[in-house]
């Protein structure tokens, strides 16, 4: 019997963890550690976040699914990897600590044959100061990257609301907090329903409200934006985001780095290299991602942690992260398989698996601060590379050791996306996008680096439905009901 | 209606280069029989696309 340990179990992870357990049945046995008790169906946080929807509504708990799937669950937090064990056996092992009501802070080692890294990330809050505490919930800013974060959230947008109905302006200002961020996506959601929330609640005409990001044009969104075919032309993500912009009233700062966050104000450096200050009443401001800090130990008690990860703490895979300068970026530097190279029992995917450079282009301010966004992995190429490393580690239990892994690389992929804009039955919109592929292939499509016959978007109520049924269709597949292996990722 | 995303334009702002749009563009967005139509064809283009990378 082989053991599979599936580190996380946000979408990557638990995706891989559950059809890991299908597929392998009672013969072998698959574990996950995740130090949350809760499953959090995350693009659902942005309708927490202005009260449409409640912390229960986008989480449930994960022990009675994996007990039904037959998963073995332990909730703790990952510590190190020992990939070639220790001293006194070569076992391969993971050092893991409870966080478990009653249980907290045990050290247990789980040893493995097959070990796949899928934790997320770790919200690095302490990259600016004044962002936040180790909590998330910062003492001048609100998150929405928990469901938590964004209850939190929620109870000052109301208090902002009750302000502004008693005749007192509000500045809202929402984007990223820092020049390296990614989710600009779950930024450019939360401003809009924002927006929306104001004028049901009829106080729009009392607010200002103004977008900050790290991108250097507004619809970057972490993917160096994309060209979609509309009324006969290829037209850039940029005019269509500027065009929302514009009608909805919301003002930006573009290309910026939040470098202090105090109350009532951010810090910010331009790519020009100048600083600015903005003042704010209420603040969502998304933090940069970083690797969880898991360390990697040899079998002489050694640190290859610079091995196994890279310098941001996510893990080496089977990507080039020799390609230097933007100029020699390829398609092909993406990893294809998420096998670790030097140990090839290792695999990483989702938001763990280190990516070889960014997607957008990289820019720095003329004071050498690099501001550009990193790359997103969340979604749905996090389910399909997740659901490819589970194929591969399966199919190395029970074909042997030279079986072909599976590929899931995001310059051969295409991701649907659906960014709310709003919620309300007949009254809300998202924009609903789909691109192709998602890392630009500009060899394979000159130009704009990407299949503008599979790449298009549009804005509407249509967007929004389909929204709320993913919603819906997403929480029946992770709870692993009828049919749950039939829903794509 | 007809200058619904106009008015919010700053000549030579930040906005001043883009496109807004015009009443009928904006009634679609939230025509239920217009949307439901969209929503069929939304779908497809999706399943097309999600087809293609698994």
């Amino acid at each position: 019997m082989a053991r599979l340990v599936v580190l996380g179990g946000g979408v990557s992870g638990h995706t891989a963890a559950t059809f890991a357990a299908e597929w392998l049945g009672s013969a072998h046995e698959v574990v996950v550690v995740t130090p949350n008790a809760k499953w959090n169906w995350i693009p659902s946080n942005i309708w927490v976040g202005v009260g449409q929807m409640t912390k229960e509504d986008v989480t449930f708990d994960l022990a009675p699914v994996y007990a039904k799937a037959g998963i073995k669950y332990h909730q703790a937090k990952a510590l190190g990897i020992h990939p070639e064990g220790n001293e006194t056996s070569d076992k391969p092992y993971v050092v893991i600590e409870s966080t478990e009501a009653g249980k907290a802070g045990q050290i247990e080692n789980i040893e493995y044959d097959y070990l796949i890294n899928a934790t997320g990330p770790k919200l690095n809050f302490a990259a600016t100061p004044g962002l936040g505490d180790a909590n998330g919930l910062g003492e001048f800013t609100v998150s929405v990257c928990t469901a938590d974060h964004a209850t939190h959230a929620n109870e000052e947008l109301q208090k902002a609301i009750e302000k502004m109905k008693k005749g007192e302006r509000q500045k809202f200002l929402i984007g990223t907090g820092h020049g390296m961020c990614t989710c600009q996506g779950a930024a450019f959601e939360y401003i809009f329903n924002i927006e929306h929330e104001l004028k049901k609640a009829g106080v729009r005409d009392m607010a200002e409200i103004k977008w900050i990001s790290n991108e250097s044009f507004l619809g970057d969104f972490g993917v160096g934006g994309l060209h979609m075919k509309a009324m006969g032309f290829a037209v850039s993500s940029k005019i269509f985001a500027e065009s929302l912009f514009a009608e909805r009233d919301v003002d930006w700062i573009i290309g910026a780095h939040v470098n202090k966050v105090e109350k009532g104000k951010v810090h910010y450096e331009l790519l020009d290299g100048s600083m600015g200050e903005e003042e704010f009443d209420f603040s969502m401001l998304i933090p940069p991602f970083a690797g969880v800090g898991l360390k990697a130990i040899n079998k002489a008690g050694e640190d290859i942690t610079a091995t196994v990860f890279a310098p941001n703490g996510f893990m080496k895979v089977d990507a080039n992260y020799a390609a230097g300068a933007y100029e020699n970026w390829k398609a092909s530097d993406w990893p294809k398989t998420y096998q670790n190279p030097t140990y090839k029992n290792l695999f990483a995917c989702g938001i763990a698996f280190a990516p070889p450079h960014p997607i957008s282009k990289p820019m720095s301010s003329p004071n050498g601060t690099p501001i550009n966004p990193t790359p997103p992995r969340t979604g749905m190429p996090s389910g399909i590379m997740g659901k490819a490393v589970a194929h591969s580690v399966c199919d190395l239990i029970t074909k042997g050791p030279d079986a072909p892994l599976h590929e899931a690389s995001m310059a051969h992929m295409g991701a649907a996306c659906v960014a709310s804009a709003g919620k309300g039955l007949f009254t809300g919109t998202a924009a609903a996008m789909t691109i192709y592929p998602v890392v630009p292939d500009f060899e394979k499509y000159p130009g704009t680096g990407r299949d503008t016959d599979y790449t298009f978007g549009e804005i509407g109520l249509a967007g929004h439905w389909i929204k709320h049924i993913l919603h819906h269709l997403f929480i029946w597949k992770a709870k692993l009901k009828a049919g749950w292996t039939l829903i794509p990722e | 209606m007809s200058k619904y995303g106009e008015k919010n334009i700053r000549a030579y702002g930040n906005n001043f280069t883009t496109m807004t749009p015009g009443p009928v563009a904006k009634f679609l967005r939230t025509c239920v029989i217009f949307q439901a139509i969209r929503f069929v064809i939304i779908n497809i283009k999706m399943l097309v696309v999600v087809s293609k990378s698994h």
